[in-house]
């Protein structure tokens, strides 16, 4: 009796986590299979791999300025997480590690940047980029997600499983502070360097508003611009399309995937401060 | 003596140096610019030609109705996607956490999957999906269910669902994975002792489970609102707003305000300290919240 109520427990469950499984990936699967069909096939509702994966590259390449936007977005993400980790890393180290009354209390305040949305900042940062020439440049795009409270507190709340007391030891040694940083602190917070780089990346990868704000010039346009733009007309080549949206998609994923174990780790540290 | 208290100075001041970048950059980026756009809804016109408006900006806002429905369709759209995504993920992430399940690697990464894919990206999947040609309903039509395509897209409705759908599915598996790691950090001997005192699985989710999650829970309500009240990418990617204006959520009518047709720098400065207040408030009855059940 005991047996079967378990068994139809356990058949619920993996029955609730298949249909949910199968909502998430089914609209990857067919972009996918999309990527390699042709329009009209897609249109007709065609679930099977077609030979059309070339000729929908070949259409995006001749419309589009695909390396260029490819290109760009890496640059942006990557110069933005590089950027972010060192600041923040950096930052959250020193709130924790040299934390007293007053620092304590300049990051409450900071934690005030969590309710601004970026719609209530976004156009006066836009008349300074106008005035300063930072429209449509690298730097434009990365000054306002560089330093945030979502990373700083990351390692903040990290930083409390860092023992205190080697930081003390390694002083008495004669080692620099910086020597303590870079030689104990960044080897032992690998995985939270690893959460902060794919939250980072991620979100500087997929950005699209501030994109759209300040890239103005097609040749500073990202992936999401390009897929956009590829709505925009009046006829749609869904073959094309999706394959676009699976050559921007892959990147991300990949970084995902690489850092998976690190980024829960590195999550579950900062949840549990 | 004398040595101590300046080595004590020295960390202190070098405290205050690595936190620098990060602040200045913090203020530069966000307070600087919120107080100049509080000063901008007291003006009118574009970059150059601002001139001194008073509250004009703000007596607009009350009369205008499509603000109006925008914040509407805003309200509407958090009120149903936040508390689906986090009961959704929260189900999933207990579901998971099982250790007799088999297969679990594969659950999870099916489901986080979506979280990889941006926002404009999932929005241009569900729209071919759902276009009046699209996947869906060539799939309703040749199963005979539909006479003709339906446009999906094209109706107020169905329109608002799609957009509510399309956040889900993005977003569930990323709010699953904060849940799996606050989790995994609950000591298994509790509900070990809870299955020797009788409790059934369903007592234990909400005595154990959900109290030991409450930090992690208000942190993925307080996230997921702020991120769902300013959507915009998903509504300009899968209808433009439209049709009419049935999807169009605040903050693409800001930005609509202050870049399309006649721009409005102003105006639209107005509308997002409406958006802030929002926010805020949200915020800060959620902090509240989460304090005192602790």
């Amino acid at each position: 009796m005991n047996k079967t109520k378990y068994w139809i427990g356990r058949g619920i469950k993996n029955i609730i986590l298949i249909i949910c499984s199968l909502f998430c990936v089914f609209p990857l699967v067919w972009v996918l299979i999309a990527s390699t069909n042709a329009s009209v096939d897609i249109v007709r509702g065609v679930l099977v791999p077609g030979k059309h994966l070339l000729e929908n590259l070949k259409s995006i390449v001749e419309h589009y300025d695909l390396l260029g936007a490819s290109w760009n977005t890496i640059k942006y993400s990557a110069v933005t997480t590089i950027a972010s980790i060192i600041v923040c890393s950096v930052a959250g180290y020193g709130f924790e590690v040299y934390h007293d009354k007053w620092k304590d209390r300049l990051f409450g305040a900071l934690m005030i940047t969590m309710m601004i949305p970026f719609v209530s900042t976004m156009l006066p940062i836009y008349q300074t980029y106008a005035k300063l020439g930072l429209l449509n440049t690298t730097l434009g795009f990365i000054l306002p997600s560089v330093s945030t409270v979502f990373t700083i507190m990351l390692f903040r709340q990290n930083s409390r499983s860092f023992p205190k007391d080697i930081i003390e030891a390694a002083r008495i040694d004669g080692e620099t502070e910086l020597g303590i940083f870079f030689k104990m602190y960044v080897p032992t917070m690998k995985a939270t360097y690893a959460a902060a780089a794919t939250i980072t990346f991620m979100n500087a990868w997929n950005n699209y508003m501030w994109a759209r704000l300040i890239m103005s010039d097609n040749r500073a346009q990202t992936l999401p611009m390009l897929i956009s733009n590829m709505t925009t007309g009046h006829y749609i080549d869904y073959g094309m399309l999706m394959l676009a949206v699976l050559i921007s998609t892959l990147p991300t994923l990949i970084v995902f995937f690489a850092l998976q174990r690190s980024f829960v780790e590195g999550m579950t540290g900062a949840v549990k401060g | 003596m004398i040595m101590k208290i300046s080595m004590k100075k020295r960390q202190n001041l070098t405290g205050w140096a690595v936190l620098t970048p990060a602040v200045i950059l913090i203020v530069v980026m966000n307070f600087v610019p919120l107080f100049r756009a509080f000063l901008m809804s007291f003006q009118t016109g574009r970059t150059g030609k601002m001139t001194f408006a008073g509250i004009t900006n703000y007596t607009r806002v009350l009369q205008d109705s499509r603000a109006a429905d925008a914040l509407k369709i805003t309200v509407e759209y958090v009120v149903v996607t936040v508390p689906v995504i986090i009961a959704l993920a929260l189900i999933m992430a207990v579901l998971l956490n099982d250790p007799r399940l088999k297969l679990k690697g594969i659950y999870r990464t099916c489901i986080f999957v979506p979280a990889a894919v941006s926002m404009v990206a999932s929005a241009v999947i569900f729209r071919s999906l759902f276009a009046a040609d699209g996947f869906v309903n060539s799939i309703l039509v040749g199963l005979g269910i539909l006479q003709n395509g339906y446009n999906f897209l094209g109706h107020p409705t169905s329109a608002r669902i799609i957009l509510m759908i399309v956040r889900v599915w993005k977003m569930l598996g990323y709010q699953m994975i904060f849940f799996l790691a606050g989790l995994q950090s609950i000591d298994s001997g509790i509900y070990e002792a809870a299955k020797i005192d009788g409790a059934t699985s369903l007592q234990q989710f909400f005595k154990i489970t959900v109290p030991m999650l409450k930090p992690t829970m208000v942190f993925a309500f307080v996230m997921s609102i702020n991120a769902a009240i300013q959507v915009y990418d998903e509504s300009v990617n899968l209808t433009n707003g439209g049709p009419g204006n049935a999807t169009m959520p605040i903050a693409h009518y800001i930005y609509n305000t202050a870049f399309a047709g006649v721009p409005n720098f102003g105006y639209a400065c107005a509308l997002s300290m409406i958006i802030l207040v929002v926010v805020g408030t949200i915020t800060l009855i959620q902090m509240k919240v989460g304090d005192r059940r602790e």
